[in-house]
């Protein structure tokens, strides 16, 4: 086993081996020559939110359609909701929800008419804990669409078609929820809506979620665990402050002492203030401690992978979990 | 309740959104609109020529014909438009991303489909009755011309979708358009296909475009009209045959043809899709 996934963190459940929604083992895909995915590993616990973070070309969408049962896989074992995708019935379907980048699909619906509409197939899948679909109104009102309800689908401006999107994705109530890049085109007050959204959908429906996004900062914020995919390898594996930790440990403490600023690199900085204290209490003002962001993590990461020392990275990082 | 036949009458009620879409909307009312008023409106300006060998009215003739070419069209490229269109703009893929979401989704295409026949044929049978004399309509034309109408679209509803998958983008119908066009013009529909060269006879007589403007003749010309026709007969189970083979190869090609197009749709391909489209666009 790689190091890699020794790294995870699941927030929830890690111990239940039933509370596993999403299992991908040794995952490979290739095109003609090229391998897109080279042994893709990890698991997505039950209403676990996981960001699939990585390169242009990285594999991102690849690996989320062969999760959605669109594609098939060259090798390798995967299984959503207990289920291996590419052989996936309409009853495994009904558990899924799947957030597409829509264009002008439906253009003459009615929102309200449209998610009405399909809703209906998931009728026949409700159960008991999980009454399938949702109603109508209330979804409106969870995505924010309540003033366009009547509107033609056509009618809407970019964002509003998103959340129109989002809607759609849940009208099932899934159990897992893959979303390709969610927020492109989002206003920054638009985002943050589709965040929330996102945070109660896994905490109130336990809905598994697994997103790919361009955003460090929107996978911080949102994921409990952040994989980063390069070279068709999951690179890491951990929450944003486990990665910052693993890959740089270096922390930045800046203060100042009688009027000017210090920038100090430690490793240890909660033992470094400490002694800052100890030698010159009272004297030190301005205190600043600074962890190295997801950014410069990301950065980091995918710097090392792309001057094409993947390897290296990769053994790096198994080193310093283990 | 079964989630097939849920999806089915989901599937319906779709079509019937559709059509009602289509009915309340100024672009696709005059795509429909368009070409049956044309068609009637030159066949008013012959409808003082007669057919050779007759005193019967060319445009009175042409008035069945169209009918049987109306439900050709529809059903071959009514379906391969809808399928072209809608898995470029992603509506199919949203109907593989729902259960039994394909299922509901071909049947309202037949549905919206049927409805869009429905309405062409009544846009042509109208004024055609009302303008056009020699027209014979009985209780018999009628079970004759429903009968022809259903029959025709079982026959063309598979091979539009064969076609529509096969396309691989809207841009690319006039691929299909042209040989059809071709066809209609050595038919026989506005014109006897008897003066046509015998090779011609025996190439429109493969296709199910000559078949139904027989049938649909058959079911509003006078009797002794049928002596302009192939063998002085309106060959009524020759009609079934042809368009009952053409029947039975759509529905095993068909099948096979979809599952094979609705498989590579992804989030990606039609975001490729777009990709094209757009460049085209600007």
């Amino acid at each position: 086993m790689t190091g890699v996934r020794e790294l995870s963190e699941p927030t929830r459940n890690p111990e239940a081996p039933d509370g596993t929604a999403i299992e991908v083992h040794d995952l490979r895909m290739r095109y003609g020559s090229v391998d897109v995915l080279n042994g893709v590993e990890f698991t997505a616990y039950r209403g676990e939110v996981l960001a699939l973070l990585g390169p242009n070309g990285a594999g991102k969408t690849t690996t989320i359609e062969i999760l959605e049962g669109f594609r098939m896989r060259s090798a390798g074992d995967v299984s959503v909701l207990g289920v291996d995708p590419a052989h996936g019935k309409e009853s495994w379907r009904a558990r899924l929800g799947i957030v597409l980048q829509s264009w002008r699909d439906h253009g003459k619906w009615r929102v309200a008419e449209l998610l009405g509409h399909l809703g209906r197939y998931y009728a026949a899948y409700s159960t008991p804990e999980r009454r399938r679909p949702h109603d109508v109104d209330e979804l409106i009102s969870r995505v924010g669409l309540e003033e366009h309800a009547s509107k033609k689908v056509s009618m809407l401006s970019g964002g509003q078609r998103r959340r129109l999107d989002v809607a759609i994705g849940i009208v099932g109530r899934p159990e897992v929820l893959f979303l390709d890049e969610p927020t492109a085109g989002f206003d920054p007050h638009a985002r943050r809506e589709f965040h929330d959204l996102v945070h109660r959908l896994s905490d109130l429906e336990d809905t598994t979620i697994l997103l790919t996004t361009h955003d460090l900062d929107e996978a911080e914020k949102l994921a409990d665990r952040i994989l980063i995919l390069a070279g068709g390898r999951i690179l890491a594996n951990g929450s944003a402050d486990a990665l910052a930790k693993q890959v740089s440990g270096q922390a930045e403490v800046r203060w100042s002492r009688h009027g000017e600023l210090f920038v100090h690199s430690t490793e240890d900085a909660t033992g470094f203030v400490r002694e800052l204290f100890a030698q010159y209490g009272e004297e030190i003002a301005d205190l600043e401690v600074r962890r190295a962001s997801l950014e410069d993590t990301y950065m980091t990461l995918v710097h090392e992978f792309e001057s094409g020392r993947s390897e290296a990275a990769a053994q790096t990082f198994e080193g310093v979990t283990r | 309740m079964n989630p097939q036949w849920l999806a089915v009458r989901a599937g319906g009620a779709r079509g019937g959104v559709e059509f009602r879409q289509s009915l309340t909307n100024a672009q696709d009312l005059w795509n429909q609109l368009f070409f049956p008023i044309v068609a009637v409106v030159v066949m008013f300006f012959l409808r003082g020529s007669t057919v050779p060998g007759t005193n019967f009215s060319i445009g009175s003739m042409a008035i069945p014909s169209m009918l049987g070419m109306t439900v050709a069209f529809n059903g071959l490229l009514g379906v391969a438009t809808m399928l072209t269109v809608e898995r470029e703009d992603g509506t199919l893929l949203r109907a593989k991303a729902i259960p039994n979401g394909m299922l509901g989704y071909l049947v309202s295409k037949v549905v919206t489909v049927s409805g869009q026949t429905v309405f062409g044929l009544v846009i042509i049978l109208i004024p055609g009755l009302l303008l056009f004399h020699g027209l014979a309509v009985t209780a018999g034309s009628l079970v004759i011309l429903v009968g022809v109408s259903v029959l025709g679209l079982i026959a063309t509803l598979p091979i539009g979708a064969i076609i529509g998958s096969m396309l691989s983008s809207p841009r690319n119908l006039g691929l299909a358009m042209l040989p059809i066009m071709g066809l209609v013009a050595i038919s026989g529909i506005f014109y006897p296909i008897t003066a046509m060269p015998d090779w011609l006879q025996a190439v429109a007589q493969v296709f199910p475009i000559y078949w139904l403007a027989l049938g649909m003749r058959s079911a509003l010309l006078p009797e002794n009209m049928v002596a302009v026709e192939i063998g002085e007969s309106w060959r009524h189970l020759e009609m079934i045959g042809v368009l009952g083979v053409w029947a039975v190869i759509g529905y095993f090609v068909a099948p096979i043809v979809l599952r094979r197009m609705a498989r590579r749709e992804s989030g990606s391909s039609v975001a490729a899709r777009r990709e094209k489209a757009m460049q085209r666009i600007t």
